[in-house]
Formats: structure tokens, sequence, C-alpha cells
């Protein structure tokens, strides 16, 4: 049961911390609970159909389908993120302003934060179609029906409280520097979505690897512990990158940086505030 | 610009990836009744080279390493290649994701 149960946290533990990390920028957003739980229900039927997929992607483009999929996948999750932070850092303000003057939910409908459902639903896709191969493989292999109904609870149960953790600890951060923050963790977690998809496509030998264990700090965290895989999804720790991951991450976070630089907006003048409290109704969301 | 480059630089490993591909060493491992046959596999050092992965038994297994990077699924009754390297000298654990238990694995890079 406890490696039913392992795995199936593990699992769990990064797409919960891709979803708690969605759930906090969004703050604010009217009805995002439905967005949200529509993104992991979405997630959830779309990991089955990769699983039931799993055979004709393992054997498409020469046997390299895996890869591919999974690189494409993450680039995918890549370009919403990057969407959503450059859109973020000249719409901050606003939601900020906005949320303070009437205490309200702003609409997502124009908004790019539609945006980062998607990637609760691509992130619970990826993980959750290895869950549904190994629960498979578990089930026809014989495993005891005590160990999968004990075990997958456990799993997911464990997960998504560490999830939650995260995002209640999000919240404590004054509202303030409250989206700057959200914003460099997706800033960080793109790079290292960017890192792990030019790592698959190392393994397809797709990509050259430019160095394949550029350091090595399995003494500090390895891959393997849970805390460097949580570390691995926050901020794409690695602890022997190749060349071509830390290209990657470097190249996500310098683009996405350049670009928040780009599109912010200069802070309004002291009469615009001062009318905007007035109005309560500053500068609507466009 | 950048997904000129990225194609320049895929096209570009795609023909280098031709052009080793015939002198790159090989290795097959056999996973049977959840369990790599051999356990052990001895690679040369600072050389890039496959590993090829029969999965035998009737259930899916993953292939994976933290020490070397690498996590693909196989299914049942199929086989699946995995490229590695160039490594320097040292063991490298590697192990069946699916069933740990039984599925692990080392390779001697000298």
């Amino acid at each position: 049961m406890l490696g039913v149960a392992l795995l199936v946290f593990r699992e769990v533990l990064e797409a919960a911390l891709i979803v708690s990390i969605v759930a906090a920028a969004t703050r604010g957003v009217a009805r995002r609970g439905v967005y949200i739980s529509g993104g992991i229900a979405i997630g959830v039927l779309g990991a089955i159909v990769v699983a039931l997929c799993a055979g004709a992607i393992a054997e498409a483009v020469n046997g390299a389908g895996q890869e591919l999929f999974n690189a494409c996948v993450l680039f995918a999750a890549v370009a919403m993120i990057a969407w959503h932070v450059i859109w973020m850092s000249s719409h901050a303000r606003e939601l900020v302003q906005h949320m303070q003057a009437v205490g309200g939910a702003v609409k997502a409908g124009s908004s790019s934060l539609t945006m980062l459902f998607a990637v609760v639903a691509l992130a619970v896709l990826r993980e959750g179609s290895e869950i549904v191969l190994f629960l498979y493989g578990m089930a026809a292999g014989g495993a005891g029906i005590a160990g999968l109904v004990g075990g997958i609870p456990l799993g997911i149960v464990c997960g998504v409280a560490v999830g939650f953790a995260l995002y209640f600890g999000l919240l404590r951060i004054p509202l303030r520097y409250f989206f700057t923050a959200t914003n460099w963790m997706l800033v960080l977690l793109a790079a290292g979505l960017a890192s792990t998809a030019a790592r698959f496509l190392v393994q397809a030998d797709w990509l050259p690897a430019l160095g394949t264990q550029i350091w090595n700090s399995d003494w500090l965290l390895t891959n393997g512990s849970v805390i460097g895989q949580a570390l691995h999804i926050l901020i794409g720790y690695d602890a022997h990158p190749s060349g071509i991951q830390m290209l990657f991450w470097a190249a996500v976070v310098v683009a996405l940086v350049i670009g928040m630089a780009l599109t912010k907006r200069k802070p309004p003048r002291r009469s615009d505030v001062a009318q905007s409290r007035v109005q309560g109704e500053p500068h609507a969301a466009a | 610009m950048i997904r000129r480059l990225l194609i320049a630089i895929l096209a570009l490993s795609l023909l280098s990836g031709i052009a080793f591909a015939a002198e790159m060493p090989q290795y097959t491992l056999t996973i049977k009744d959840h369990k790599f046959q051999p356990t052990q596999l001895t690679v040369p050092a600072d050389t890039q080279f496959k590993v090829r992965v029969d999965n035998q038994d009737s259930t899916p297994s993953e292939f994976e390493s933290s020490d070397f990077n690498r996590e693909k699924i196989v299914l049942p009754g199929s086989q699946i290649t995995v490229f590695i390297g160039p490594l320097a000298k040292g063991k490298y654990k590697f192990f069946d994701d699916f069933h740990q238990d039984t599925g692990q694995g080392v390779l001697i890079v000298q």
C-alpha cells in the first residue's frame, strides 16, 4: 500500500504545486474555483486519454513520441505562463487597486487569467497519465485491492495537502507585493518546465546536451528526494543539469524579465490615483 | 526569432544525430518479472550511448534514473530506446519507477 501511496503522492505533488501557484496568481478573479476545478477535471480526463493512447504515442516519431509529447505539453505550459506573466506586469496594479477598492473580484473573461487554467489542465494531464498507467499495471499485475484502495487516497490526500500548505502560505504575502511574488514564482516555474522539456529532447537525442552534468549537487539534495522534486517544480532545481537545460532555464527567465520590463506601465500620476479612489472603480480591467 | 533558432538547433542536432548514429554503442536491458536483466551494465566513460529496454512483462514499467536524469515509460511487450551520456566515470543507479522494490539496476561507467 505504501508503494502505491508514494508513487501517487509524488505525481500528485508535482501537479498540486503548480495548481497552488496558479490558484494564488489568480487571486481576486471571479469564479476561479470553477475554472480551477474545471482545469483539474479536464486534466484528469486528458490523463486517461493519454494513458489509453500511450502505445500510439510511444511508437510515434521513430520511438521518440513520449519525449516529444512531454516536451510539447511542457512548452505549451511555458508559453501560456509567459503570456500571463507579461500581461500581469501591466495589470497587477489595477488588480490590486480594484481588490482594495471594492474588495470584490474581477471578471476573468477578457483577461489572460483564463490562460492559467489551461496550465492547470496540462499539469494534471502530464502527471496524471503516469498514475493511470501505474495503477493499470498494479491492477493487472494482481496487486491487492486493499493496497490500491488504501494507497490511492492516501497519496492524493498527502499531495493535495502540500499544495494547500503552499497556497495558504502564499496568501500571507501582503497584497502590495502579492502579485509581484506570484509573478516571480510563475517565472521560475516556467523556466523549470522549459528545462525539463529540454531534458526530454536530449533523452530522445533531438537536442545536444551541451555538457551532460554541469555540476553535481547530489550531496546537497538529490532529484529523487521529495524536497528535490518539489524544488524541481518550483524553481527548476536539478542536482545535475545538462548545459542545454541551464540554457533553456536562463532563456525563459531572461525573456520574461525583458517582457515584463517592456510592458510594465509607468506608475499613475498622483491625481489619477486620487481620482480613482474617489470613483472606487480604478481603470476597469481592459 | 526564437522559434527559428530552435528549429535551426533541432535541425543541426538531428543531422549530428544521424551522423553519429552508426557508431553509437547500444546496450539492451530486459524487464522480466519486474526485474532488470542484467542488473549491471558496463559502459564507456565520456561516450554517448543508447540503452534499449525490452519489457517482457504484461504490465507497464518506467525506466528511470535520478542519477543520469532519464525517465521513459515502457509499455507491456514493447521496447524503448533512451539516449544517455556522455557520463563521467562512476556508478549510476536506475530503477523501474512502477516496481521499485524489485526493479533496480546500476550503470558502471568506466
